[in-house]
């Protein structure tokens, strides 16, 4: 039995992957694999620099956690080139997930605080 | 009878049934992982001055966690256009690396939460805290630690602290009034660091063994329906990126900040 078929076997014709657009694609996934490590070490470093205030250093590094982010769910996950149908799912996700944050920081905001230690 | 789009896409919207049930059921990922997301914010912004621990965790262990989930991401998407391109052997090399990154991914992890269960605080019935990693000759009569002294339980809260470095202290079980391990019972702090890197890892596991069975048992469908077998393969892939996505945010929050 042979370990190898026809690409286009998997490849259905109705597919969004063309053959030629995987082909290119390998080259990219290898590209955004490099910039996420590096995305990494630049994390690591900015967490040993004291830009002024532990607020900036937050905030730097989840800018850094956002940008890897995007690369991996917009590349790997294929994301900036998916379908109505995928994009109409997530922006439910996306609300709630927004309102989630907001009503936690909204909690914070007024009162009804508790020191946990 | 034969369920309609399982390999094949919809005409309308383009997508065959598991790509769309994978994306619903990330979005309700999402959600979970944004509750304790949000659980954290509240835990630290609330916490007392001084008593929310930074770099208690080895930061070179979680930028090579961080490293070996990104590269086994790169190694998934690969091991899927390989399909892509009809090489079942490639597929199955990529695929095999992605295993051993998990296997490593798990492997650090248990070090650190090891390290994290051998961590003791001891509360002397003088007044002081002893603070080390537990030693192997420790017995019923005597606790052996390698660690410090401190004054105070604050003074406990900042830095990573290398304690095979530190001397060896040795106490008396009758002097001890209170002892705890890192554990999530700890504190605040460990609880919620547990919980986050628990459930991830929980995650990691999962997504592993079903990678490992669409590799190993399940690889003759490649042979029988290689469409069907490389639509498993990108749904599982799914999967992986997000449990490398969630660790992308927890590195920095849990190790850094």
């Amino acid at each position: 039995m042979s370990d190898t078929h026809q690409p286009s076997a998997a490849a259905g014709a109705a597919d969004e992957h063309s053959l030629e657009d995987v082909r290119k694609h390998v080259r990219t996934y290898i590209i955004i694999g490099i910039a996420l490590m590096a995305g990494t070490l630049l994390t690591v470093w900015a967490s040993l620099i004291d830009f002024g205030s532990r607020e900036y250093n937050i905030a730097i590094a989840l800018l850094i956690a956002s940008v890897k982010g995007f690369l991996v769910v917009g590349f790997f996950m294929h994301l900036i080139s998916e379908k109505k149908m995928i994009y109409s799912v997530l922006v439910f996700t996306v609300f709630f997930f927004i309102a989630l944050m907001f009503l936690t920081l909204w909690s914070m905001a007024h009162g009804s605080i508790i020191h946990i230690r | 009878m034969e369920i309609p789009y399982a390999v094949k896409p919809r005409p309308d919207t383009g997508l065959y049934n598991a790509k769309l049930g994978i994306w619903l059921f990330l979005a309700s990922e999402v959600m979970l992982f944004g509750a304790l997301f949000s659980s954290y914010i509240l835990l630290r912004v609330n916490a007392e001055e001084g008593t929310w621990p930074h770099h208690w965790l080895n930061i070179w262990l979680g930028m090579t966690n961080t490293i070996v989930l990104i590269l086994s991401s790169v190694t998934v998407v690969l091991s899927w256009a390989s399909l892509k391109m009809g090489n079942f052997k490639r597929y199955k090399f990529y695929q095999g690396i992605t295993l051993l990154c998990a296997l490593a991914f798990l492997g650090i992890k248990s070090f650190e939460y090891h390290d994290k269960f051998m961590h003791y605080e001891v509360h002397l019935k003088d007044g002081r805290i002893a603070d080390g990693h537990k030693q192997a000759d420790s017995t019923d009569k005597i606790l052996v630690l390698r660690g410090r002294y401190v004054a105070d339980h604050k003074d406990l809260m900042e830095g990573e602290v290398h304690h095979e470095e530190e001397p060896r202290i040795e106490i008396p079980m009758d002097q001890i009034a209170t002892m705890e391990n890192y554990g999530p019972w700890h504190n605040t702090y460990t609880a919620i660091y547990f919980t986050l890197t628990g459930l991830h890892a929980l995650h990691v596991i999962g997504g592993a063994i079903v990678i490992f069975f669409i590799w190993g048992p399940l690889a003759k469908v490649w042979h029988e329906d290689p469409e069907r077998y490389t639509n498993r393969v990108e749904v599982s892939g799914l999967f992986w990126h997000f449990v490398d996505l969630v660790w992308i945010f927890l590195f920095p929050v849990l190790y850094l900040l």
